[in-house]
């Protein structure tokens, strides 16, 4: 046939022109996918501490790559140095391209000057997703926090990210609340730039 | 009432709910990762991965029989042409085609163009034996088993060991009919 080009071969990953990100999979496929993740990891751990951390884990390397990803992409390459700039960035863009609308809320502890929560109805990858009794508090959210983590860490603003369940009144399932706790030379800098 | 017509991959997939394939890619090479690290040999990994895909493909067939309303297929020629336009359309948004007819009819090729698991990947040269995509060969070999056909997946060309495109290979080993779990004479 004269005229078919061949699909250009790019010897190297990083020559290929990057995508602009809108191409979708069916929600019942990533559903799937993480299913398959959380089934693996509990054929390798003993206990629930354990479980989360792996889950954890995995999400932190997401993050890290969801980070340098969007801040090629949409950011051009400009980076983040305030605290309340980078929890708007995650609350905001990376929830959007991540799950498809901004998260439901971004709150400062009332408690503890170093603490965040950001809010979610129902968290995409729990959607499907039901514990049982005898895994108590244990919340397949943990990727999420996972996912904060990885993009927090890179962007420079070491923190401890964990998932955790608020019950709201009239509502069947639970609230998810992503805990977002800074370490102590975050905050150090951010009352030194002012 | 009349059954309802069959629906094309597209109207499917335009129909479920769709999520950002960035972070299906992520998450999947998240997992990859996590069973190299886990189980160190590629091998095990290949193996492990075809195991997940099987566990996936036997709970996606239900899903995709409920949504895509195919009528049963009459041989094995119908039924790769659905994987193909219409499976693969409605779960991961591309379109595959099936070449590589051999004579009876029994095994065929299913070449993908576009693979949302492979965005932004490289095999670096450690896991060269890694069959990076082989996740999607254990759904299809679980799906096929749940609608009585054992079929046997391989890769024929994968993108990131050089080839210019993903080709899978479906052999059809048989068809086992139907077991129903009781006795008609109980």
């Amino acid at each position: 046939m004269i005229g078919v080009g061949k699909i250009k071969q790019y010897s190297n990953v990083l020559d290929k022109p990057l995508s602009k990100g809108k191409q979708e999979v069916s929600l019942s496929a990533f559903a799937f996918l993480f299913s398959e993740l959380v089934q693996y990891n509990q054929t390798q751990v003993d206990n629930i501490a354990e479980l989360e951390r792996r889950l954890e884990d995995a999400g932190y390397a997401v993050g890290a790559r969801v980070l340098e990803l969007l801040c090629h992409r949409d950011k051009g390459n400009r980076r983040e140095t305030r605290l309340l700039g980078i929890l708007s960035f995650v609350h905001s863009t990376v929830w959007k391209v991540l799950f498809g609308k901004v998260a439901d809320s971004l709150e400062k502890g009332t408690e503890h000057e170093d603490e965040y929560m950001i809010s979610e109805k129902e968290l995409l990858v729990n959607k499907f997703i039901s514990i049982p009794k005898d895994m108590g508090t244990f919340n397949c959210g943990a990727f999420v926090a996972g996912i904060v983590r990885g993009v927090l860490d890179s962007a420079g603003f070491p923190a401890v990210v964990t998932a955790h369940f608020v019950p709201m009144e009239g509502q069947q399932r639970p609230r998810t609340t992503i805990l977002i706790k800074f370490a102590e030379e975050v905050l150090q800098r951010e009352a030194r730039l002012g | 009432m009349p059954p309802a017509a069959p629906r094309s991959g597209d109207a499917i997939f335009a129909s479920v709910e769709r999520v950002n394939a960035e972070l299906f890619t992520l998450t999947y090479g998240a997992i990859v990762r996590q069973l190299l690290t886990d189980l160190e040999e590629v091998e095990e990994v290949n193996k492990q991965l075809d195991q997940m895909g099987y566990n996936i493909g036997i709970r996606l067939i239900d899903e995709f029989l409920a949504k895509s309303n195919v009528s049963r297929c009459v041989d094995f020629k119908e039924t790769a042409e659905v994987i193909a336009k219409v499976g693969f359309k409605m779960f991961l948004g591309v379109t595959a085609s099936v070449t590589n007819w051999d004579a009876d009819g029994t095994c065929c090729s299913i070449v993908l163009d576009d693979n949302p698991l492979v965005d932004f990947v490289e095999l670096p040269d450690t896991c060269q034996g890694l069959y990076y995509c082989n996740i999607l060969s254990g759904v299809i070999r679980g799906a096929l088993e749940m609608v009585s056909m054992k079929t046997e997946v391989t890769w024929i060309r994968d993108m990131l060991r050089g080839d210019d495109a993903y080709e899978l290979q479906v052999k059809l080993l048989n068809q086992v009919p139907e077991e129903y779990p009781y006795k008609d004479d109980e």
